[in-house]
């Protein structure tokens, strides 16, 4: 059966050590049966690692920040459109997710440009500082949050939920906070780097667990793969994994996408209780960076969105292999000045 | 005895519980035992085997049984033990 042909834009190729999942998405797609994909990167930053990876990377452009407002990121697109005719756009940054999301119906009137994300309103149902109610909706155990502005409130938040206490930023960044005073330092040092709001979290003891999964935005989980971390980065990434034989995350994970009616790729961050009791920590809008091990296990997750994006019809895999592994590593790639140059004063490369 | 439901254990003695991700590696007094266990052996049986192969007393056998059982419960392969 011959592949049909193509061109897919993808973000995120800050294949760095606190990974952004384009690299691992592109991968899936270019081992994809059903496409033979042609890759657009869409860069932010003139060293993201994936704008030198030719052999995965076929043209990058680099596309304005969020902050730069949604105007100038239609005019990017378009541009980039009237050169490389765009089937499907798939961005992975949480931070640039709301734009594209409003974006989305207006890049395929006006441009045919496919994306598949869920809608504004369950997009922000499952946001940190809403996630206890979004728990309670699913019907799904979350601990319990509260959104400050100020770290004036950390004590009042502190003896109603105890200490140790988790501080997180409103898209990344956690610490888990023994103190008042390590709370409020906390505070001070995420908020410097992402913004306010702060959430603070009630902290569950446990093994985290997470789940890659994508929904078709009918009420159907076409697909979920659980992992444990085996070795995690001094930032709390994922250097290695497993796969995981879990039926009942897997069930958890049914309930949550089918309830929420999700659309698109993402990725449930849970922890399990010594009694067993699966905690939801976070539900991230996108497929985490160790998306390529759900390839790896037989559930290509990048080609099924990029099949529903395009309106095809995806049946939901019904198995995968657990006990696999996922290594990451590191390496130096040569670059020569002039594809920095390009990058760098084109824009392009 | 048996191991819990899906554990995977290899010719080598290495075991990898698919639940938790755990994997562990045993030397060749443990692999038999596990080997006896998926044989489906009672912990009585077990420890005449071993006496009889090793030529040592069932009470000392009985003994590191029940701290290896004590271990493999601990690490979630096995659900009980006498």
């Amino acid at each position: 059966m011959s592949k049909r042909k193509i061109t897919v834009a993808v973000s995120g190729l800050n294949n760095i050590d606190s990974p952004g999942p384009g690299i691992p998405v592109i991968r899936g797609l270019k081992e994809s049966s059903k496409f033979e994909v042609r890759i657009i990167g869409l860069s932010y930053e003139n060293l993201e690692p994936g704008l030198y990876l030719h052999d995965l990377v076929d043209k990058s452009y680099s596309i304005p920040l969020p902050s730069s407002g949604m105007d100038s990121l239609l005019q990017r697109l378009a541009y980039i459109n009237s050169i490389e005719n765009l089937d499907v756009i798939i961005p992975n940054f949480d931070a640039e997710l709301h734009s594209f999301i409003k974006l989305g119906p207006i890049l395929k009137r006006d441009y045919g440009i496919s994306s598949f994300m869920p809608d504004l309103e369950t997009f922000e149902s499952r946001h940190k500082s809403v996630l206890f109610e979004f728990g309670e909706k699913n019907e799904v155990k979350v601990p319990k949050s509260k959104m400050i502005f100020s770290p004036n409130e950390i004590l009042a938040v502190g003896n109603s939920f105890g200490f140790p206490l988790v501080v997180k930023g409103k898209y990344y960044d956690a610490s888990i906070a023994a103190t008042p005073e390590q709370a409020i330092n906390y505070f001070h040092k995420i908020s410097a780097k992402w913004g306010l709001p702060i959430i603070l979290q009630e902290f569950v003891s446990g093994n985290e667990v997470n789940v890659t999964a994508i929904g078709d935005g009918n009420g159907n989980c076409i697909g979920a793969v659980p992992m444990r971390k085996l070795y995690i980065t001094d930032k709390g990434k994922a250097w290695a994994g497993i796969s995981l034989l879990d039926d009942e995350l897997i069930e958890i994970t049914n309930r949550v996408i089918g309830n929420s009616k999700w659309r698109g790729g993402c990725e449930l961050e849970f922890i399990k209780t010594n009694s067993g009791d699966y905690y939801l920590l976070e539900m991230n809008p996108r497929f985490p960076a160790w998306v390529y091990l759900a390839v790896g296990c037989g559930q290509n997750h990048p080609e099924a969105l990029v099949a529903m994006a395009l309106g095809e019809e995806v049946k939901p895999f019904e198995s995968y292999q657990n006990g696999k592994l996922f290594v990451r590593y590191s390496f130096d790639q040569i670059v020569d000045l002039a594809e920095f140059e390009k990058i760098s004063t084109l824009g392009e490369l | 005895m048996k191991l819990n439901k899906n554990i995977a254990v290899s010719d080598n003695g290495f075991i990898f519980n698919p639940l938790s991700g755990d994997s562990f590696s045993t030397n060749p007094i443990g692999q038999e035992v596990i080997r006896l266990m998926k044989e489906q052996k009672t912990k009585e049986e077990i420890v005449k085997t071993l006496a009889q192969k090793y030529n040592s007393e069932e009470a000392n056998i009985e003994k590191d049984l029940v701290d290896f059982f004590q271990m493999l419960l601990s690490y979630q392969l096995i659900s009980e033990h006498e």
